[in-house]
Order: structure tokens, then C-alpha cells, then sequence
């Protein structure tokens, strides 16, 4: 590894690295063994229902969440994946991503609203969030192999970094955007904070809140595919085997299954921000 | 203008200033320690003086206006009385208490119950219905979801809007929607509603009609309120008194006929001005002695003539003096004479500017 770093911060990172795996072994190895069985568990309920059960699922909620013609939308996607006997695959990809973007938001959110309010944070946070941000992906997989060793985990990790930063940037956004004049009506209610936070904050902040849902869930999906490089299965695991093997159809394959993947994923949470806008025009 | 019937006050504000920068502490001291000005706190510290002195009272079922351009500290000053902004120096006492004393829960106690507010903004929660809108200050209070609905219809009705409960405040039109803010604020039933300049953005024929539609159900409700606006017929309009504010000082307390009649100092006469004293000023301001009445018409009888009270106004003593055939009216107040208002003097009280001198001391 400290062949390919020329700068220095690989020579202190690096070390580092070393330092955590050897001192944090096993709180790592519960932290991979959390999210191997929770990955394990969705997935094999996912597969455990016939294909076209999940496929009119999906329909229910899109026709729920958006509208008729992004339902159809999503079944013609799905359907193709299953068609292109990629359905396995698939779902893996899918829950990968779904897991990836739960942590996403648990980390970016609360850390976002706090950003919002103390200008310190956001100052310090704003620098760690532009490396994160420029930094090609992949190089997070090399840390997270070393730590987690091959497989869905690493894979997982490097996608939280990666989906952390554009759900943590709108959500600070999004609560600063909220008018002054509802959070002076709080306080002149007597609002608890909490109450403010609930009541008046979080539904002005939802239209941008859920641009950065959306935002985390495509970037996730953009790196799930590519940790299928450290074993991470899935579509990206085919993505590499049609590498490793100079095979164009399987490659193009799994290509177009991402692609309905993503379809589907930007489709469902934009209808969502959609109908958050339509239900508050009335 | 409605005499106040109980002298108790609500709201006292004593010598409260606020002080806006980063050198507001030392601006602060200084104020307290060699009686600064505020241009000279702004040279010294850098700091802005948003209220200055401020003292006034608010007594209860009194509808009191605060009146001053932008700039003015007006809507500074509202923030303190609920202490939405915290008072630099000086002292705030609503209903007996120092409310810079309020710790957090007795401070949200006392705004849930006590304290309403109406704001220019409206602020209006968009994704709930008027009827969520209006009970939003009882659900935070934590009232059960039946009982703050059945109160929210009650103050929805009052200001009626009873046929659009289910509607989203998107759906209504300007003041309609300032009236959901004031039927929220009425919900939790507080003794005093803050109106921060509620119908400043609405065009005027609605306007008017907000005004005496809030005057009157403030005094039905036997609520006090202090009304910020920058519109001087606004105020009389609505005012049992006005305060007039400028660069953060008070200059002027007192009611619509006083103000008009002996303005403080040339801005506020300059303001005066424009406005009409028809309905505004009142025979016991233009009425003269009756002894100074016989000296100058010796020949008129004062039982002969038409008799009216101290608070008739200009417009009903024109009308009076029209139908007698003498030049004066008399006004009697517990059946005897206690002035008279000639012709002359209703005259002089209807033309701007000179009214001043002409007023009883």
C-alpha cells in the first residue's frame, strides 16, 4: 500500500489504520457481524418471497409514495431485472444500498442538524466533508478491507462515507432554510425545543431533507456497485466479473440492471419530494 | 374612544433599553454609568440601539399601539414584552412578574397562557389545515387532540372562518390567513395579544376591515393587546393609546385626541398633520369657560341653548351648531354647563396645525 501514496498523510493514516485493527479488533468484528446479519436477514426475506411478490410490493408503494406512471416505471425496471436473471443480484444490490443509506442518515442527520446550529461545527465539519467528497471512492475500500477483510462490510463502510457528506450538507441547508418567523411563532407559543424541532423544523426542512435522501441513495448505489470489486456481491459483483473476464454481455447486463436499479430508487424517493410539495400546495 | 375601566397593568416597561454588536456589554455599561446617547453609543462601540428609555404601561382590556416608521425600534420593542429578544437594562414586568427572571419552563409557561402573538408574516404552518394551524398553540401545550380542536373551532368562529377548517392556508387568501394567526392566538385564551404590524401586507379595504373587526372582538373578548403599525390612522383607528416611537425613543404617550391636539415636538405634529379631526377631537378640548363665553356674548342666554356632552366630537357638534340658530352649543356634563363650544372655536379645532394653543391647559 504505501508504494502507491506519495503524500504523507498515508505514511501517518496508515499506521493509524494498523493501530485501530490491531487495538479495536473485536469491537470491528461485532460491528461486521451486526452488519452481516442484518444484510443477511433482509436479503434472504427479499428472496424468500417469489420475485413477482416483491415486484407488485414495489408497484403498491410506488403508486403509494408517487404516481401511476412511475409505478408502471418501476415494474417494467424490475421486471427487467428479473428477466435478465440478474433477481438475485439485484436484491443484494438493493439491500446493500438500503442498509448503507439507514447509517448514512443516521450519522449525517443528527450531525447535520447540529451543524445547522453551531456555526463552529459546520466550519469544521465543511473541510472533512470536501475531502470525503473528492476523494475517489474506491481508495476508502483499501482502509475498509484492512479492517472489515473482503466482503459485504468494507463494502458497506466505504459506501457510508461516501453517502454521509451530500445528506449532511442538505440537511443543514434544509434547517437553515426554515423561515425565522416559524421558529419565533415556537418560541412565542412557549414550544419546547423538542416540540419545535418536530412540529415546525423538521416538516419545513422535509422538501430539502428528502432532495438529500435521494441524493445519498443514488451516490450509495454508485459505490455499492463498485466495492463489488472487494467481494461485496450483487450487481457489482457481476460489473466485475464481466471485467475480469472481457466478457461485454454479462458486463452490459448487470450495466442495464444498475441502471433500472437507479431508475426505480431516484423515481420512488423524487415522487416522494413530489407529493410532500403537492400535499402542501393543498 | 372605550375609557379604560380598570387601571391594573399588565405590562410594565421600565427605562428598557436594547443594545444590538459584538460591544453591546461595555455599550451597556457605559449607558447606565454617563448617560449615553444613541448616536454616541453607535460612534463609540459600534453598536446599534434598537430601544432606548423605553417606558410604558399596558393596562388591562386596553388596546395599545405602538407607531413609528421602519427603523423606529418598534418591533424590537414588542420582542421584549414576551422576551423573544432579551432586554439589555431595564426591567419587564408582565402581571406582576420580572419576566428576565422567568427560568425556561415558567417563561414557555407564561407565553402559552399569557401572552399571545400575531405577526406581519402570519406564519402559518403550510402542510397543516386551518384548523391544525389555529390549535397548534394548544397542541404544544400538550391539550388532547378533541378538546384543542373544539376550542380551535370556537376562535375560528369567532373570527369566521367556521367553513374552512379542512382548507390548507395556501388556499386562503391574505387576510383570511391573518385571520387563522389571530384565531390561533386567541385559542390559548391569553390576557394580552402581541400584534407585530399583523395587517401592514393587506390591501386597504380589507385592512379596515381587520381593524375594527379586531378592535371589536378584543374588546368583546375583554383582552388587552399591544398593536405595532406604522401607519398613524392605523393606531387611531385602533388605539385606546398610542405611543409614538422614533430611533428607538418613545416620544409620545398618550390617546389619538391628545396627540393630536398637542403633539410632543415637530415630528410627531408633522405626522399629525394629515389626519382628520372630525372624529378625533371632542368638545371638552375646543369648549371654552362658560364665564369667557359670557364676557364675549353678553346677550346670549347659555340655558337657551343646544346642550351635549363632553365627549361629542367635532362631526356631532357641527351638526348641533347647524340645527340651533345660535353660535354656540353648550356641554354639559352631570347636569350643569361646564363649557361652551362656539363656532368660532369648532372652526379653529378643524384647521391644522393651531389647535395646540387653543386647547385647555
Amino acid at each position: 500500500m504505501n508504494g502507491n501514496v506519495i503524500i504523507s498523510p498515508g505514511a501517518w493514516l496508515a499506521p493509524a489504520v494498523d493501530w485501530l485493527n490491531m487495538n479495536f479488533r473485536p469491537l470491528f468484528a461485532f460491528i461486521g457481524l451486526v452488519i452481516e446479519s442484518t444484510l443477511g436477514g433482509i436479503n434472504a426475506l427479499l428472496l424468500s418471497m417469489p420475485p413477482y411478490a416483491l415486484v407488485a410490493l414495489s408497484v403498491v408503494f410506488a403508486l403509494l409514495l408517487a404516481n401511476r406512471r412511475i409505478a408502471v416505471l418501476v415494474a417494467a425496471a424490475m421486471g427487467f431485472c428479473y428477466i435478465a436473471g440478474l433477481w438475485q443480484a439485484t436484491v443484494q444490490t438493493v439491500t446493500l444500498v438500503t442498509i448503507s443509506v439507514v447509517i448514512s442518515v443516521a450519522i449525517a442527520f443528527p450531525l447535520g442538524v447540529v451543524a445547522s446550529r453551531v456555526r463552529m461545527v459546520e466550519a469544521g465539519l465543511r473541510p472533512v466533508l470536501d475531502v470525503m467528497q473528492t476523494v475517489p471512492p474506491w481508495v476508502y475500500l483499501i482502509p475498509a478491507v484492512i479492517v472489515f477483510s473482503l466482503g459485504s462490510v468494507p463494502a458497506i463502510i466505504a459506501t457510508v462515507i461516501y453517502g454521509v457528506p451530500p445528506m449532511l450538507r442538505l440537511t443543514t441547508l434544509a434547517f437553515k432554510q426554515v423561515p425565522k418567523d416559524l421558529l419565533e411563532l415556537g418560541q412565542a407559543i412557549g414550544a419546547t425545543r423538542q416540540a419545535i424541532l418536530v412540529k415546525i423544523e423538521l416538516p419545513a426542512a422535509m422538501p430539502t431533507l428528502l432532495v438529500g435522501l435521494n441524493q445519498c441513495i443514488l451516490l450509495s448505489l454508485a459505490m455499492v456497485v463498485l466495492a463489488g470489486l472487494v467481494g461485496a456481491g450483487g450487481l457489482g459483483a457481476e460489473v466485475t466479473r464481466g471485467l475480469t473476464r472481457m466478457e461485454m454481455g454479462v458486463g452490459l447486463r448487470a450495466g442495464l440492471a444498475i441502471v433500472a436499479v437507479a431508475i426505480v430508487l431516484d423515481r420512488l424517493s423524487r415522487g416522494a419530494i413530489l407529493r410532500h410539495r403537492t400535499a402542501k400546495a393543498g | 374612544m372605550t375609557t379604560v375601566s380598570s387601571s391594573e397593568v399588565l405590562i410594565d416597561c421600565q427605562s428598557v433599553w436594547k443594545v444590538f454588536g459584538d460591544n453591546a456589554p461595555a455599550a451597556i455599561k457605559a449607558i447606565s454609568e454617563r448617560g449615553l446617547t444613541k448616536t454616541a453609543v453607535l460612534q463609540e462601540f459600534n453598536c446599534v440601539v434598537g430601544v432606548s428609555e423605553a417606558s410604558l404601561q399596558v393596562r388591562r382590556g386596553e388596546i395599545f399601539c405602538i407607531m413609528g416608521l421602519s427603523g423606529s425600534g418598534k418591533s424590537t420593542l414588542i420582542r421584549l414584552l414576551n422576551r423573544l429578544i432579551m432586554p439589555s437594562l431595564g426591567k419587564v414586568i408582565v402581571k406582576g412578574r420580572d419576566i428576565a427572571t422567568l427560568n425556561a419552563a415558567e417563561l414557555r409557561q407564561m407565553r402559552a397562557r399569557h401572552i399571545g402573538m400575531v405577526f406581519q408574516s402570519v406564519a402559518l404552518l403550510p402542510h397543516r389545515t386551518v384548523l391544525e394551524n389555529a390549535a397548534f398553540g394548544l397542541e404544544v401545550q400538550g391539550i388532547p387532540a378533541a378538546e384543542r380542536n373544539r376550542t380551535a373551532e370556537r376562535a375560528l368562529a369567532k373570527v369566521g372562518l367556521s367553513d374552512w377548517l379542512k382548507r390548507y392556508p395556501g388556499e386562503l387568501s391574505g387576510g383570511m390567513q391573518q385571520r387563522v394567526g389571530l384565531a390561533r392566538a386567541i385559542a390559548s385564551d391569553p390576557e394580552i395579544i402581541l400584534m407585530d404590524e399583523p395587517f401592514s401586507a393587506l390591501d386597504p379595504l380589507i385592512r379596515r376591515q381587520l381593524q375594527d373587526e379586531f378592535r371589536q372582538l378584543t374588546k368583546d373578548l375583554g383582552k388587552s393587546a399591544v398593536f405595532i403599525t406604522h401607519d398613524l390612522d392605523e393606531a387611531i383607528r385602533i388605539g385606546d393609546r398610542i405611543a409614538i416611537m422614533k430611533d428607538g425613543l418613545i416620544i409620545q404617550v398618550g390617546t389619538a385626541e391628545e396627540i393630536i391636539l398637542r403633539p410632543a415636538d415637530p415630528y410627531v405634529a408633522q405626522f399629525v398633520a394629515g389626519i382628520s379631526r372630525l372624529h378625533l377631537v371632542k368638545a371638552h378640548s375646543v369648549m371654552i369657560p362658560v364665564a369667557e363665553f359670557q364676557r364675549t356674548s353678553p346677550n346670549i342666554d347659555i340655558l337657551s341653548l343646544l346642550r351635549t356632552n363632553p365627549e361629542a366630537d367635532i362631526d356631532e357638534l357641527i351638526t348641533l351648531t347647524m340645527m340651533s340658530d345660535r353660535d354656540a352649543v353648550a356641554v354639559v356634563d352631570d347636569d350643569a354647563i361646564v363649557g361652551i363650544v362656539t363656532t368660532r372655536g369648532l372652526l379653529r379645532s378643524v384647521s391644522d396645525g393651531h389647535t395646540a394653543e387653543l386647547a385647555p391647559a
